[in-house]
């Protein structure tokens, strides 16, 4: 018998956001006994932010398909996307928005009762399903009411802290009510991760305050593969003035629905970067457009640019953007169907993560699932706008289903190391222990400092070989940091276990900057400025190796010529003018 | 305002037993808001804090706390709009009971929650919904489930009727259910029997809270205890009916 409290499941789900909740539906209806834990509030996670839209070729207004959906999503991936995922996301999207509304969201309408669809960068067609600006909300709370009427058990504000292995196979995970402080171990067969992104790394970002890499991190000790870390995504329209609200996000829909972006000097600069499709061209090329402006002394006051949608009517903004109307009212004293907004780059996703298999989601380490912003391949080098929340609902229900059959597959649960949890237990309350003058805070603070300085839009090998050793003393630091109070929800206590999670992941992404030698998607290196066509054929790998980390590069897999067929031109096209 | 450079708070830390307002001062940055206040406290002076926090942006509905007695979300307040001459009180929701410093015990909101039927389409629908028709459902779903108007409501804050009366936000929750064109169930006396609309008296102070500006009496409780009332006698929406309506 353990000495904690042990609850036993078939799936369990670390995460509730859009990708954890609709696992937890597939997996209760194939009937697993199954738990969702979350270290936020129910109904509170990240994927509440979302704004813009789901992207799915559900063709309301335009003649959509699957197939050009796919093209869209392998083009502005820049072809290193997991093309399999890629292929059954375009495929399956359409049904997964369905049953949300089935489950009671609701969508905005076009003029003959269909779902309402809008434009987005990288999108051919008008794809994306939407509310407003308020998009993730609405598809949390449908996913939020079907989990809460299925009676699948819930533990909020709780932390997991540790994966558990049984002779290298998931045996189940521990933690801590983040209110009494008090231990449980969850004991399953199988485990999905969907703990979303790693935002915090970075000071200016559009992520929530969950978005500390706990997952990426879980999972590398855990023995998984990790794949395509070096891609992160820069919002290319952040707010940046006011300081407090630095990075917060301008939706992309403000773009889809006709803003214009514009110099100090009144110039639609996206001209000089990508004529064809101007202000709505990928988030990588308009991030470091507005980067370009704004280093050659045409930004704003605040060090943006400016973004203008005050041409068009004033009740259709406040229709169409309310929440981005209110956001500027608010905090900024700015009311934006008179005046532009200011804007610029933030940090905003991670399109690497776990590897993945594409039919199951199940990791390099088996019983171990991955879902949503925590898994890598369906985005490759960058993910289109739209494109995560689709995938939330695509993959969530597929990695639910798989686990349940997994967990269906063993006979017994497997066996918890109680001497592995008193070790890690022992690490939780060092902390206190510690004497220093270091808050936890004060090292998030210079991790934050030192990714923005040379792991931001654009990288180089002198300064990540800089930000490796600079990490390297700061992990010898936060070794030393130490707590006040005790294990009662306690902020810092919870930063400070974070910092372990959020330093590895820097550490990942920067090897696996350094690693790829060429310039794709959201990567862009100075040193190595256009995409190498050898680049376009591997993925970079980092894994755990006996308590090293290695970094490796695999093949990508060649698509089959029917779907090559999509995207042949286009990829040619691209190619060429790389060279 | 603008030579204000010191903003000085007092927080409430601790438990239900054992408590003080503990006072801190900050440096005073153009645009902050609470939250970024608390979170700098956190960082500098008081490590263990208990605060939540996840979206900063207004979006998740987690900062919430009682800001100079007003129930507000702290990432939505900006200290431009507070008197910061004086000290700035930082306390907990007043209607729940206490974890620690500005953390309260929420849990009773997702009980209520549990209570009522999700959304049940009608069979055989096609799904074709117009925006005239959801335009309404729209503005109940912006809830962000802050709890603000819950921790305001007479009812529960001073007389504490949480085994009789669900409260505004579940009232709100279920005006959206019940005008959804497609939702099947007769909700009518679920709302009078399990949810307890009569516990209402439009006092509007839930309205006036709330952060994404839902007109929660006016939208949803009065047309939903019109409902009741076409049904049930209820002696105070036949007294608004026929102030109010007659206006008109
Ligand atoms: C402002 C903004 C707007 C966006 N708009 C769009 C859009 O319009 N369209 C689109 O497609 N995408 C959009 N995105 C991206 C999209 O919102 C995210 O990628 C997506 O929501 C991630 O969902 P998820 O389910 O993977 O994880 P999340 O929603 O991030 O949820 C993670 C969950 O894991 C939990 N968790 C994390 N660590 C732990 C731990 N150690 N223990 C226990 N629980 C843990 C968290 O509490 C949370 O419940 C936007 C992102 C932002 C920031
Ligand atoms: S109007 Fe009703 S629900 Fe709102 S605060 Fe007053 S009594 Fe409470
Ligand atoms: S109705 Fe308004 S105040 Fe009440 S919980 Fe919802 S958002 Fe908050
Ligand atoms: S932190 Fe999300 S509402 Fe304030």
């Amino acid at each position: 018998m353990s000495k904690y409290k042990t609850h036993e499941y078939d799936v369990l789900i670390i995460g509730s956001g859009g990708a954890g909740l609709r696992a937890a539906i597939a997996a209760k209806e194939k009937g697993a006994k199954t738990a969702i834990v979350c270290k936020c509030l129910l109904g509170k996670a990240h994927t509440v932010m979302a704004e813009g839209g789901i992207a799915a070729a559900m063709g309301s207004l335009d003649p959509d398909n699957w197939q050009t959906h796919f093209q869209n999503t392998m083009f502005g991936g820049k072809y290193v996307n997991d093309w399999r995922m890629t292929e059954i996301h375009s495929k399956e999207s359409p049904d997964r928005v369905r049953e949300l509304e089935q489950w009671g969201a609701v969508f905005d309408r076009t003029k003959d009762g269909k779902m309402l669809q809008r434009s987005f960068g990288g999108h051919t067609y008008r794809r994306l399903v939407h509310v407003g600006d308020r998009t993730g909300h609405e598809m949390i709370r449908a996913l939020q009411d079907k989990v809460v009427s299925m009676g699948i058990d819930i533990y909020m504000e709780f932390m997991i802290s540790h994966l558990l292995l049984d002779d290298g196979r998931i045996a189940g995970a521990f933690g801590f009510f983040k209110d009494t402080g008090k231990f449980v171990v969850f004991n399953s067969k199988s485990v999905i991760l969907a703990t979303g992104g790693m935002g915090k790394i970075w000071r200016i970002t559009t992520n929530s305050w969950d978005n500390t890499a706990d997952g990426i991190s879980l999972a590398y000790f855990a023995g998984a593969e990790l794949k395509d870390m070096e891609f992160v995504q820069f919002h290319p329209t952040g707010m940046v003035w006011p300081l407090g609200v630095k990075g917060l996000l301008v939706t992309e829909a403000v773009r889809g629905d006709g803003g214009l972006l514009t110099n100090n000097k009144g110039e639609r600069f996206m001209e000089k970067y990508d004529p064809k499709l101007m202000e709505l061209s990928t988030r990588d090329l308009v991030a470091r457009a507005i980067n370009q402006e704004v280093r050659e002394g045409r930004g704003t006051e605040h060090g943006g640019v400016y973004l203008n949608i005050s041409h068009k009517p004033s009740a259709y903004v406040k229709k169409k953007l309310p929440s981005m109307y209110d956001q500027f009212l608010e905090f900024a004293d700015l009311d934006i169907t008179k005046q532009p907004m200011e804007v610029g780059p933030t940090c905003h996703y991670m399109m690497g993560g776990v590897s993945v298999d594409p039919q199951t989601q199940m990791s390099t380490t088996d019983g171990l699932f991955a879902i949503g912003e925590i898994a890598a391949g369906l985005h490759g080098a960058n993910r289109l706008g739209g494109n995560s929340l689709s995938d939330l609902i695509v993959f969530g229900r597929r990695a639910g289903s798989a686990a349940a059959d997994y967990a269906k597959g063993m006979k017994s649960l497997p066996i918890i190391d109680q001497k592995e949890i008193d070790e890690h237990k022992d690490w939780l309350f060092s902390f206190f222990e510690t004497k220093s003058d270091c808050p936890p805070s004060l090292v998030h603070t210079k991790l934050q400092d030192i990714m923005e300085r040379d792991v931001g839009l654009i990288r180089d090998d002198e300064g990540l070989k800089k930000v490796l050793s600079d990490l390297d003393s700061l992990s010898q630091q936060y070794k030393n940091t130490y707590l006040e109070g005790n294990l009662q929800y306690n902020f810092g206590w919870h930063i400070a276990i974070s910092l372990k999670f959020m330093l590895i992941t820097a550490k990942i992404v920067s090897r696996a900057s350094l690693e790829r030698k060429e310039s794709r998607g959201a990567l862009y290196r100075k040193d190595f400025p256009k995409a190498e066509e050898e680049w376009g054929g591997k993925s970079v790998v980092i894994k755990n190796k006996d308590g090293n980390m290695s970094v490796s590069t695999v093949p990508i897999q060649p698509m089959p010529s029917n779907l090559e067929d999509y995207i042949k031109k286009e990829k040619e096209e691209w190619l060429n003018k790389q060279k | 305002m603008a030579e204000q450079t010191k903003v000085k708070f007092l927080v409430f830390r601790g438990t239900e037993e054992d408590n003080t307002l503990k006072e801190y001062t900050i440096d005073f940055v153009e645009g902050m808001v609470v939250l970024d206040a608390m979170l700098e406290i956190q960082a500098k002076y008081a490590s263990d804090l208990g605060i939540r926090c996840n979206c900063k942006a207004a979006k998740c509905g987690s900062c919430t706390a009682e800001v100079n007695g007003m129930p507000r979300l702290m990432c939505k307040t900006r200290l431009s709009s507070l008197p910061v001459d004086k000290p700035i009180v930082i306390r907990p929701l007043k209607a729940f009971p206490l974890i620690k410093d500005l953390v309260s015990d929420i849990s009773w909101n997702y009980e209520v929650n549990r209570k009522i039927t999700p959304f049940t389409p009608k069979e055989d629908c096609d799904w074709r919904i117009y925006q005239d028709d959801v335009d309404r459902v729209q503005e109940f779903r912006k809830c962000i489930e802050c709890f603000l108007c819950q921790s305001t409501c007479h009812v529960l804050r001073t007389h504490d009727k949480k085994d009789s009366y669900f409260g505004p936000r579940f009232l709100v929750r279920l005006a959206g259910l019940i005008m959804h064109p497609l939702d099947s169930i007769d909700r009518t006396e679920h709302v009078k029997e399990q949810a307890g609309i009569e516990y209402c008296n439009i006092t509007g102070c839930c309205s006036e809270v709330c952060p994404e500006k839902i007109k929660i009496t006016d939208n949803a409780i009065i047309p939903l205890k019109e409902r009741t009332v076409s049904r049930y006698y209820d002696p105070l929406i036949s007294i608004f009916r026929y102030f109010f309506r007659k206006k008109k």
